[in-house]
């Protein structure tokens, strides 16, 4: 095979890995802070329920994840759900990295001053106006530095949608690998890991940046 | 009789044997006290007196055990049934409007620039047109002396500016009651004096304030009544005169020690 062609069906896988990467963003991002709340929620079946669903999820392989979310509607249901592979990988991550960012949600959150809290209600704002006006944006700051990390650890993690037999970019690089007996489209995998998470790191750097205008 | 009305009309707070304890501790055990517009009302007394928890539970931050608390003549709080019973929601908030408070630790907004702070809560809260927010907030910074900080973030202001700045951010809602909680124990000794000074310009524009302080000379020049608590009581009130010469051992042994 050529190295374009390899290029070329890279490439592709490329294009599947970024949508996993970017949907389970979309969707793990708000979840996690809804996750976080219950963690955090002064109804002790809610905070419980929280704590066992992080800790499962925490706990627990990514890719059993993956093929539990995968199968359980057949064995569970008997349903045979057709085109459900790459949903079905979706939410798998998005629920798995929900827990780790409602974590990190939750040290950010935990860690404002309760003057903040005060303050705004003194002022009169409302519970939703004090979260979200005042506090998440904090909050946000401080825990940049770790979404970062997870998001980097999430461009990897993508990978793994390969036990479902999803045409991402490793699964791509594996049967070129196996067919042409080399280990050179593994490696140019590797390279796009590399500079997929570089622009995350530089994107998520201007994001800090762009913080950086108050302490 | 008239003068009676008239005079009650001019309550701006009322509290009735408020009560507060925490785990058992009694910190408030039977505070009344009434003030009337205008007034400037000094507390002071040793650290643990209850003062701060006064101040917490009649701005609300706090929930009392018992008592009567209300804002011209509006309830907040009373007493059923041997429980304390809080107005509805919507009837707080109004009463809320009533008084602004200000924090010995500022607790200005880091993210928001000195005019953001001061302007938002009238916007957002009071739904005030943006503009007219803007301008009653640079008479404000104008009056505080701070025109040239509208666009300074908090972290880059001294203490004494972040106080100021936090002043302003309560006035921006037009209370009819100051509150404020130790202001000037978190600055250096000569940032102090510029915090002072604002709020005796306040004093001299007639607004009514309850100053937890223990600035004795400053309470002593400002106020129309000084309430000296201790142990959870008030243990005496009166004019600065009469505080200041008071008979009353403790009082005495309290203010000695500023003194000296």
């Amino acid at each position: 095979m050529s190295i374009a062609t390899m290029l070329m069906q890279l490439g592709k896988g490329m294009i599947s890995t970024a949508e996993i990467f970017f949907l389970t963003l979309l969707f793990s991002l708000p979840l996690g802070l809804l996750v976080s709340f219950g963690r955090m929620s002064k109804n002790g079946l809610v905070r419980g329920i929280s704590k066992f669903y992080i800790s499962i999820m925490r706990g627990t392989p990514l890719m059993l994840q993956l093929l539990v979310v995968y199968f359980a509607p057949y064995y569970l249901f008997g349903l045979n759900l057709r085109g459900y592979r790459f949903p079905a990988i979706i939410l798998a991550f998005s629920i798995n990295y929900a827990a780790y960012f409602a974590e990190i949600y939750r040290g950010g959150i935990e860690s404002m001053a309760v003057g903040q809290y005060e303050a705004a209600k003194v002022l009169g704002y409302n519970k939703f106006q004090t979260f979200f006006k005042i506090i998440l944006p904090q909050v946000i700051k401080r825990i940049l530095p770790s979404i970062t990390n997870e998001t980097i650890t999430l461009v990897k993690d993508t990978s793994l949608a390969f036990v479902l037999a999803q045409a991402e970019m490793f699964t791509m690089a594996k049967q070129i690998a196996a067919k042409d007996t080399s280990m050179m489209p593994l490696m140019v995998a590797g390279l796009f890991y590399y500079l997929f998470n570089f622009l995350v790191a530089f994107v998520m750097e201007r994001i800090e940046k762009s913080m950086s205008y108050y302490r | 009789m008239r003068g009676n009305m008239e005079r009650d009309s001019n309550i701006l707070l009322e509290i009735n044997h408020m009560r507060k304890g925490f785990d058992g501790l009694h910190v408030l055990k039977d505070i009344s006290l009434s003030v009337r517009e205008g007034e400037v009302i000094s507390i002071i007394g040793p650290s643990g007196s209850g003062k701060s928890t006064l101040l917490r539970c009649a701005t609300m931050l706090e929930t009392m055990d018992g008592g009567e608390l209300s804002y011209l003549s509006e309830k907040a709080a009373w007493e059923e049934d041997g429980r304390c019973v809080y107005a509805p929601k919507n009837k707080l908030k109004e009463i809320h409007k009533h008084f602004g408070l200000v924090f010995q630790n500022f607790n200005l907004f880091p993210h928001y620039s000195v005019m953001k702070n001061i302007i938002d809560a009238p916007v957002s809260v009071d739904r005030i047109p943006k503009k007219e927010a803007i301008e009653r907030a640079e008479k404000l910074l104008l009056q505080l002396g701070l025109s040239d900080k509208a666009d300074a973030y908090p972290y880059q202001l001294s203490g004494g500016q972040q106080q100021r700045v936090s002043i302003a951010r309560a006035l921006a809602l037009q209370p009819k009651i100051l509150f404020f909680d130790e202001p000037t124990s978190a600055l250096d000794p000569e940032l102090t004096g510029e915090v002072l000074k604002v709020i005796k310009q306040l004093a001299s524009e007639q607004m009514t304030m309850i100053i937890v302080t223990h600035e004795m000379q400053f309470a002593r020049e400002l106020s129309d009544r000084i309430i000296f608590m201790e142990q959870g009581l008030i243990q005496a009130e009166g004019s600065p005169e009469e505080i200041f010469a008071s008979d009353n051992e403790r009082v005495r042994e309290f203010i000695g020690k500023f003194q000296s």
